[in-house]
């Protein structure tokens, strides 16, 4: 589903960012991809969106490759990839509702079947009740639980999430995390990235990628 | 419909930058309409200067009768040639006395007619241009009942210099003023674009498509072009009405001709909306490039 082969990028300011990255991840498939600040963890998860390309290597998802996609292709790619941040992301003027009735109405869905869809993807991560409440009147936790709910308003196959529990307390992050598998346990392969060491080591039964200094150093599935 | 919606929205969320801006671009584009309307007033004037441009050719005394109405068919028959008019000596005479009234005594006094009969030649528009005016002087020159043809060279010349003068400064000031619209137009979508930042990104992480992005704002830079030349139309014509009645000294001033003010009001239309894609394409469109 997700392919990296000797994946390099470097910015031209910044320099490398990773060098020679190679990793598979398989449909359904839940991974851990971590390491400290700057180990390169949102450069992965761009390349994967494709927000941006690889300098070297190539980076497959589904049937599109970083070196043959068409400009046209890439916003049907990124429907199949939702997308998840630490600071979710959220417009403060719209409601939690709206938020997620955004990212349907550009994805082109009939205006007669938004309303359904919103409250079903809220009711799916919990929040129904907090439909009409703007960003500032929600908590960290389900403020993420409302960008989650935008992010799978596209009905993605992949769910990139860039370390989605870092503004989270504890129990708010546990929420989300189990959000995550349940999305997962529904068929959607996840990729977090995280540098919760702790947290990670918690989740034994969960794949683990390691990067430091822009190299795959770890693979726990390998 | 999203798109004039969201065009729409954008005015409606920063109004002031709106107005500014459409202020703006029409302050631009109205400096071009009243330099337009001096062009034209000039032209006008130019071309009323030209239609009097005239070559006269005078006949020696002896000219045959026969020879000159032959010439004169000759003549008429030429292109460039509008209309010729023949003007005997008498009518010479008579309209010296009537012209030159300082002169009056000694034309009064003369028992013997000085002045030549002559033919005088008008041109037609487009073939009075100083090297056209002196060939026609050259051929009725050639005639040899003709002792000399005059056309006021050194006048001909001047007027058109005046003319290749205005036009050389309405397409410099035109061009700069032009560009200070476009560069009004990027600035004022650049803007709307950097304010709509975090919905455009989160558009584009959802996965819009680009025309999906651009299309309200270049819609946007499109009627902020046409409201600014519609605004530039406007104060022109105030202009027009005003400065006649405040200065006496401006007899009176020729509106601009239909399809100059419907060409520069879907200019500023065309602009506005090639300035937003400029600025679309580099703000937007780098997230969908390679990179």
């Amino acid at each position: 589903m997700i392919s990296l082969r000797k994946v390099s990028k470097t910015y031209p300011r910044s320099g490398d960012a990773l060098r020679g990255v190679s990793f598979r991840l398989r449909k359904g498939e839940f991974a851990f991809l971590t390491g400290p600040s700057g180990a390169g963890k949102s450069t992965v998860l761009e390349l994967i969106h494709f927000q941006t390309r690889p300098t070297e290597g190539e980076v497959q998802v589904s049937r599109y490759s970083s070196g043959r996609i068409r400009r046209r292709d890439i916003p049907a790619l990124r429907r199949r990839v939702g997308f998840v941040f630490q600071d979710f992301k959220l417009l403060e003027r719209l409601t939690a509702a709206e938020n997620v009735a955004f990212a349907l109405e550009v994805i082109g869905t009939p205006r007669r079947e938004i309303a359904g869809r919103v409250q079903r993807l809220l009711s799916q991560v919990g929040l129904a009740a907090r439909a009409r409440s703007r960003p500032s009147e929600l908590s960290g936790g389900e403020r993420q639980r409302v960008a989650v709910a935008r992010a799978l308003a596209t009905e993605p196959r992949i769910l990139l999430a860039d370390e989605p529990t870092g503004n989270l307390d504890p129990d708010a992050a546990a929420g989300v995390f189990e959000l995550f598998r349940m999305l997962n346990r529904l068929g959607t392969a996840v990729l977090m990235a995280t540098h919760d060491a702790d947290f990670v080591r918690r989740q034994r039964d969960i794949r683990r990628l390691e990067l430091e200094g822009g190299r795959l150093v770890g693979d726990s599935a390998a | 419909m999203r798109a004039v919606r969201e065009a729409l929205a954008s005015f409606r969320r920063t109004p002031l930058l709106c107005v500014l801006s459409i202020g703006a671009i029409g302050l631009s584009l109205v400096i071009l309409g009243l330099f337009g309307l001096v062009a034209h007033n000039i032209g006008g004037a130019i071309g009323d200067v030209e239609r009097r441009v005239e070559v006269v050719g005078y006949l020696l005394d002896d000219a045959g009768p026969e020879e000159v109405r032959a010439a004169w068919r000759e003549l008429e028959a030429l292109p460039e040639v509008e209309s010729v008019r023949y003007v005997s000596k008498d009518e010479a005479l008579e309209r010296a006395r009537r012209d030159l009234v300082e002169f009056s005594n000694v034309y009064g006094e003369l028992r013997v007619n000085p002045l030549p009969a002559s033919l005088h030649l008008r041109l037609r528009e487009g073939f009075r241009a100083p090297e056209t005016v002196s060939e026609t002087a050259g051929l009725l020159a050639a005639y040899p009942f003709i002792e000399e043809a005059r056309f006021g060279e050194e006048w001909v010349e001047r007027l058109f210099a005046l003319r290749s003068a205005a036009a050389a400064t309405a397409l410099a000031l035109g061009g700069g003023f032009a560009l200070v619209a476009v560069l009004l137009i990027v600035t004022t979508v650049r803007m709307a674009i950097l304010a709509r930042g975090e919905e455009i990104e989160i558009m584009q992480i959802v996965g819009a498509r680009e025309g999906y992005i651009q299309r309200p704002f270049l819609l946007e830079g499109a009627v902020t072009g046409l409201a600014g030349g519609l605004l530039a139309l406007g104060a022109t014509r105030l202009a027009y009405v005003v400065f006649p009645a405040r200065f006496p000294a401006i007899e009176s001033l020729a509106w601009l001709p239909h399809l100059w003010t419907a060409a520069g009001v879907a200019a500023a239309a065309a602009l506005g909306l090639l300035a937003a894609a400029f600025s679309v394409h580099r703000e937007v469109g780098r997230a969908y490039g390679p990179s």
